[in-house]
């Protein structure tokens, strides 16, 4: 009986505040939209620097004749050299075991003949010119300075090739759109916050009546808020469904079909991150529906 | 029943003070007239007994509480022991009567067998057995104060407040909600009732409490309205 009182209640004060729900929802609905879309961004960004950072390796270019680096002298690159090279990357703690490769100039030459197989200058370089280095994988691709700074400028290194300082501008530019699209995510769903607590509040107005003679009979604080929540978290609820979604065909579309097929190599987001996103964005919402529910109903019942 | 100790209310940013230094004692099945002129003090009177606000000094016990002590969340409970009614009725117009009246039960969630045996009981009490469809407003304003009783009543409150009830009224309609008030004070009812109304606070010869400026100036116990010189 009580059930069926309050979602007769429920219904009118849907009906009444028919056009309010919907700009509710709606706004709802883009906001957790593009905050499930942040969230799988983020997800994405993640996955990407761990794929990229993985593969990085640092280049330990040894000097030739003609090269002019800080710890040439002019000369070929001597044994004794390298040796004392390898040993302090291989000491260092920073370098995956047996993360030490060593790129002799015959194998730089065939890979310089392999890239530019097409292009004039491959005919014009002779193996001598090649340089000689050491490829090496770190244990954890973030810790890469110590190494970097160890190794340069030991006598017969000419430079040392970090691929990170390539990728870093380019990850800061993706967190920057990332930290953007969060940005903007939460400026919608404080819109949506303060619409909810408006619309409430009109919801309140219009029932002021009843709610003054409930608290004169007795009717419990919860039993008069009840409604309310209910109505908040009915459109927050739908307003979720429809982000979550959103969120679903745009992960579908945008990156299984295309960027999945376009860009094989690379790991894309897929159905485990989506998941988890839109159970946020859920919980999100419901938390945005019944805390100004609360706050400002609460004052109507304040004596 | 009802108890003001030392009871002063100053609303926030007043210097006046509502009510000072009240006290009254009103038994349990008493008719108590609350007179004065507006702004005596009656509604602040009034209103410390739902607790709709706390007094500024001393205490209230209603029914044996300390209102000062009393919880927020219990309050709701406490108002359920009393019926209020007002001058303009306050019922709800997209309802009949005996939703109405019915409302009253649903929110404080009692059941629905206990509302369809109450209700029709209640309605025929204040007399207005077959009308219980009918919207408030095709009633008469002494039907829609009687539905108001009906509605304060229906939970058989101990105490029931009537502030100025028949205020919108004419002396012939208001004889009659003065009967249906003494009827309910017979059943044991505690009546608290503010009233202007001269002829009615003589007829019934009941105890009188005036209120002047916040002050208790008289308070006696089979009195009539203003002074007798």
């Amino acid at each position: 009986m009580r059930l069926n009182y309050i979602l007769s209640d429920l219904g009118i004060g849907l009906k009444r505040n028919l056009s309010m729900t919907i700009a509710v929802v709606v706004t709802i609905w883009v906001s957790l939209a593009l905050f499930g879309s942040a969230l799988l961004a983020n997800e994405q960004v993640g996955l990407m620097k761990g794929n990229w950072y993985g593969k990085i390796q640092i280049s330990v270019f040894m000097c030739t004749k003609d090269t002019g680096g800080r710890g040439c002298s002019g000369a070929e690159v001597t044994q004794d050299q390298k040796n004392r090279i390898r040993q302090v990357i291989e000491s260092n703690p920073d370098t995956a075991p047996d993360g030490v490769f060593g790129e002799s100039k015959k194998d730089a030459f065939a890979q310089f003949q392999k890239l530019y197989k097409d292009s004039p200058i491959a005919s014009t370089v002779t193996v001598d010119q090649m340089q000689e280095s050491f490829r090496v994988k770190l244990r954890d691709p973030k810790q890469y300075q110590n190494l970097v700074s160890a190794v340069a400028g030991l006598p017969g290194v000419d430079n040392v090739q970090d691929l990170r300082q390539y990728l870093d501008p380019l990850f800061k530019a993706l967190e920057g759109v990332q930290v953007g699209a969060y940005i903007s995510a939460g400026l919608l769903l404080i819109a949506a916050l303060m619409q909810i607590s408006n619309t409430i509040r009109l919801a309140a107005y219009a029932r002021r009546r009843e709610i003054g003679i409930m608290r004169l009979v007795g009717a419990s604080n919860f039993y008069i808020q009840l409604p309310f929540l209910l109505e908040a978290i009915l459109a927050a609820l739908i307003g979720a469904v429809l982000a979550c979604g959103t969120l679903w065909l745009g992960v579908y579309f945008v990156v299984m079909r295309r960027a999945q097929e376009t860009f094989k190599v690379w790991q894309w987001v897929g159905a485990t991150e989506t998941f988890r996103a839109t159970l946020i964005m859920v919980v999100v919402g419901l938390v945005l529906a019944v805390i100004p529910t609360f706050l400002t109903t609460r004052k109507y019942l304040k004596v | 029943m009802i108890r003001f100790e030392n009871v002063s209310k100053t609303y926030e940013g007043q210097t006046k003070a509502a009510l000072l230094n009240v006290n009254v004692e009103i038994e349990k099945g008493e008719f108590v007239f609350l007179v004065g002129t507006s702004g005596s003090g009656k509604s602040t009177f009034l209103r410390l007994v739902l607790r709709e606000h706390r007094t500024s000094k001393g205490h209230i016990m209603v029914a044996g509480k300390d209102l000062n002590r009393l919880a927020s969340w219990r309050i709701p409970q406490m108002r359920r022991q009393i019926g209020t009614v007002f001058q303009d009725f306050r019922l709800l117009p997209n309802k009949t009567v005996a939703e109405n009246v019915a409302f009253a039960l649903q929110v404080i969630g009692k059941p629905r067998s206990h509302i369809r045996k109450t209700v029709p009981e209640v309605l025929e009490l204040v007399g207005l057995e077959g009308k219980q469809d009918r919207l408030p407003d095709e009633l008469s304003g002494g039907e829609q104060q009687r539905v108001a009783i009906a509605r304060a009543f229906v939970n058989r409150p101990m105490i029931l407040i009537a502030d100025e009830p028949t205020g919108n009224l004419d002396p012939a309609t208001s004889e009659g909600i003065m009967k249906l008030l003494d009827r309910i004070n017979r059943t044991g009812t505690t009546v608290v009732m503010a009233t202007h109304d001269v002829s009615i606070v003589n007829q019934m010869r009941k105890r009188v409490i005036e209120l002047e400026n916040g002050h208790v100036v008289r308070d006696e116990s089979r009195g009539v309205y203003g002074y007798q010189h």
